[in-house]
């Protein structure tokens, strides 16, 4: 028979929790406890055992879907059969009958406007006074509270009150034909969405960006990578142009640091740092994050592919620390792996500059005056115009330019 | 004292070596093969019980529970250095005390689940049910002790708290009164690194246990991943307690490997690689190393081992999901042991609520 495991409360009084993983699939033989995946609460990420052994039937919320508490998540195929366990109605702390009573049976809901009494509809939005049987009377029978005259003390609704308003009238059945067209998706803002929103909002509307664009031949740089990738000190790791750009970019650094700083607002200081923590920004599953590499200017190649491969891997899983995500001092966003040729990055709240990277490709270029066909690609730089000016912004963005043209030049530096 | 307090005692180090200290290793001479592989059992059945109602938490069958995982050596070998008639008074995460002094792992979790009041009968094990209240049992622990001395009765009473409840005031009175009263008393403070969220070095920039100096009380640090040196020091300790030379203040230095509650994060403040360190000091691993070492490791007594922490676990699952739900007015049922009027009202008042609510359902159905 077949068993379906409802969200439980998590924390203490929890209502919700979005559903972040699954762990297993439909016809997956799983045992007691096993982890079936993942759910996170306003209170934490947590690993979700199964309270029953057996094969899973159906999924029944996608990935990424913020549901109820007392919602049925998934349904499994137990071999006992043991009768379905008497329904609890769970009065755990924090969330009492009200919220279990979502979950115990679909329930005509009040719909369009009440046919009842219109001199005790109540207008002003306030949740009318009412005993709790009251309301529970109501909910039973779809009835809107606010349109049952209260006789209880300060005018609250008696379960009286909604006896006798039932008797006089009966709510009209749901047409149903609102539920099966459903034209648009309201979305809760929150979590990851909501911070990020928060943060572009802080960067776009305090610091002044301006954008600037480089397109070059990269053909050399590329070679370079695919004969890097031969070396033994790079097996195993994934040795891309953005390992490359990165690097270039902390070269430039040196000789440009007011892109690597930042304004102090409160001081009244421009604050020039001079290590990079150089943040990667990465798309993870739960949006947009952008953690750092700490001390980045004095890692070697070897090391800079490494720490990039393995933050955004941790970045990916969800299982990035607040100290990778905070103290960050310039950033690179490569846009480039969606295959888009450039973008105007907003900067990562903080930091002077970001330096964005746009896909590698095959284009027709004029190369030592004839027409060649070229590995090309274009940078672009978004940097706070309070600190940085075009001078610098230009003579940063040319340098990195220069460095990824002719690789060569970059051993000039080290 | 100092020394004491600088270098937790140990006798089994991380690696299962024995570490070579006369005084402290008399004092669990005994303790032989059999007993080793017994304390080794407790640790496993503790964590596979532990573990067990974690995940019946995230099956919504518990409002909330505890975790001890790391801590059980702490637990186990304290527990296990007490004698029938001692009595414990532990906090909201002794489970493995509470299951090394026999209480049936089927009720365990009947207070997380919401549906009684209390687990068990205290004085049925002479340990107490959970205490919520951060650092009450000391009072209660004391208080117990001053009794027993008053009685001539020759036992020890042991408080179990954590390192944030040494900043209460309850553990503050509880250590004052039993100083001055000469309370049999063991203050057993497990150490596990945090207050909740606050890390024990915003507690007290020394370590806790010279805080007990403050109070004229002996005190000393152990290991508290290392279930023989916990077994030592606190058998030395319940002794003096039994023989009328006072409290003693014990802190066993270990670590809370999970949250402090189900409801709790702990990655949003303390990083990975600190529990890192930890796990290569695992309280569990430590003893097996030692098994290994000594030879006294068999499949035949690990399966045994595993018997038992399955059937510990399947005894906590089946006691939990089939706990029958208390009808409302059970409530008012253990407030007072006699009648009271007060609780008579509330119970009619309850009662005339609840009738309220009668015949909605079915009227539909």
């Amino acid at each position: 028979m077949a068993q379906e495991f409802r969200l439980p409360d998590l924390g203490e009084g929890l209502t919700e929790a979005e559903l972040v993983s699954w762990a297993v699939e439909v016809g997956q033989t799983i045992e007691l406890n096993q982890v079936i995946g993942e759910v996170e609460t306003a209170k934490a990420l947590v690993e979700l055992p199964s309270p029953y052994p057996g094969v899973v039937e159906e999924l029944l919320v996608a990935p990424g879907a913020t549901v109820p508490v007392g919602t049925p998540i998934i349904r499994i195929a137990t071999d006992a059969a043991t009768p379905e366990a008497p329904a609890r109605t769970p009065v755990l702390v924090g969330y009492g009958p009200e919220a279990a009573a979502e979950s115990k049976r679909a329930r005509r809901r009040s719909v369009g406007p009440e046919t009842g009494r219109p001199e005790a509809a109540r207008t002003d939005g306030r949740r009318p006074d009412a005993s709790p049987a009251a309301r529970l009377a109501a909910r039973e029978r779809g009835i809107d509270l606010a349109v049952v005259a209260g006789t209880g003390p300060s005018g609250a609704v008696t379960r009286n009150d909604v006896e006798s308003h039932a008797g006089q009238s009966v709510p009209p059945e749901p047409s149903g034909t609102a539920e099966t067209v459903q034209r648009e998706t309201r979305t809760p803002i929150r979590g990851v969405r909501k911070q990020t929103a928060a943060a572009m909002v802080r960067s776009a509307f305090t610091a002044p960006h301006v954008t600037e664009f480089v397109t070059i031949d990269v053909t050399r740089s590329v070679e370079l990578l695919d004969r890097l990738r031969d070396l033994p000190e790079f097996e195993g790791l994934s040795v891309t142009p953005l390992s490359l750009v990165a690097k270039a970019m902390i070269v430039a650094l040196r000789a440009n640091p007011s892109l690597n700083a930042s304004w102090d607002e409160e001081n009244q200081e421009i604050v020039t740092k001079h290590y990079v923590n150089l943040g990667i920004a990465a798309a993870t599953p739960r949006g947009l994050m952008v953690p750092n590499i700490k001390e980045a200017q004095s890692l070697s190649l070897v090391e800079l592919c490494r720490a990039i491969t393995e933050l955004t891997a941790t970045a990916r899983s969800g299982k990035a620390e607040p100290a990778q995500l905070t103290g960050g001092t310039v950033s690179i966003t490569n846009v480039g792996v969606f295959g888009v040729d450039t973008g105007t990055p907003i900067l990562n709240p903080g930091e002077a500059a970001i330096l964005c990277l746009g896909s590698v490709g095959k284009r027709p270029w004029v190369h030592e005056g004839e027409l060649a066909v070229r590995w090309v690609t274009t940078l672009s730089v978004s940097f706070d115009h309070r600190v940085v000016d075009g001078e610098q912004g230009s003579r940063f963005l040319s340098s990195v330019a220069a460095m990824l043209h002719d690789p060569a030049s970059l051993l000039a530096h080290l | 004292m100092v020394d004491k307090i600088a270098y937790p005692v140990q006798l089994i180090q991380p690696d299962g070596r024995r570490v070579f200290r006369p005084d402290y290793t008399s004092l669990v001479r005994d303790i032989g093969p059999d007993q080793l592989r017994d304390l080794y059992e407790d640790l496993v059945a503790a964590r596979r019980m532990d573990v067990e109602a974690v995940a019946l938490q995230r099956q919504g069958e518990l409002g909330l529970w505890a975790p001890l995982l790391g801590q059980e050596a702490a637990q186990v070998g304290s527990a296990r250095a007490l004698r029938p008639d001692d009595y414990a008074f532990i906090s909201y995460r002794e489970h493995a005390v509470a299951y090394c002094r026999g209480v049936d792992p089927g009720v365990m979790t009947r207070m997380w689940r919401g549906c009684a009041h209390s687990a068990w009968d205290p004085s049925s094990v002479n340990v107490t049910n959970p205490a919520i209240v951060v650092g009450s049992q000391g009072l209660h622990a004391t208080g117990y002790a001053m009794g027993a001395h008053l009685d001539g009765a020759e036992i020890a009473t042991i408080a179990y708290f954590g390192d944030g409840a040494t900043s209460q005031g309850d553990l503050a009175e509880a250590l004052g009164f039993s100083m001055s009263f000469n309370a049999p008393v063991v203050f057993f403070c497990q150490n596990n690194q945090f207050a909740i969220s606050e890390p024990v070095h915003l507690q007290s920039p020394v370590p806790i246990a010279q805080r007990a100096a403050g109070y004229g009380m002996p005190a000393l640090r152990v290991d508290g991943n290392d279930v023989l040196a916990v077994l030592a020091v606190t058998r030395q300790a319940t002794q003096r307690a039994r023989e009328g030379s006072g409290p003693t203040f014990i802190e066993a230095v270990t670590y809370r490997m999970g949250p402090h509650t189900t409801s709790d994060d702990p990655t949003r403040y303390r990083a990975a690689a600190e529990t890192e360190i930890w796990k290569a000091r695992d309280p569990i691993d430590r003893m097996r190393r030692l098994l290994e070492r000594e030879g006294l490791l068999s499949d035949e007594f690990l399966a045994r081992v595993q018997a038992t922490a399955d059937a510990v676990a399947a005894r906590l699952r089946s006691g939990t999901v089939e706990a029958p739900d208390p009808a409302p007015l059970d409530l008012f049922d253990h407030v007072y042991s006699t009648d009271h009027p007060l609780i008579d009202e509330e119970r009619e008042q309850y009662a005339a609520y609840l009738a309220g609510f009668a015949g909605i359902e079915e009227a539909l159905s």
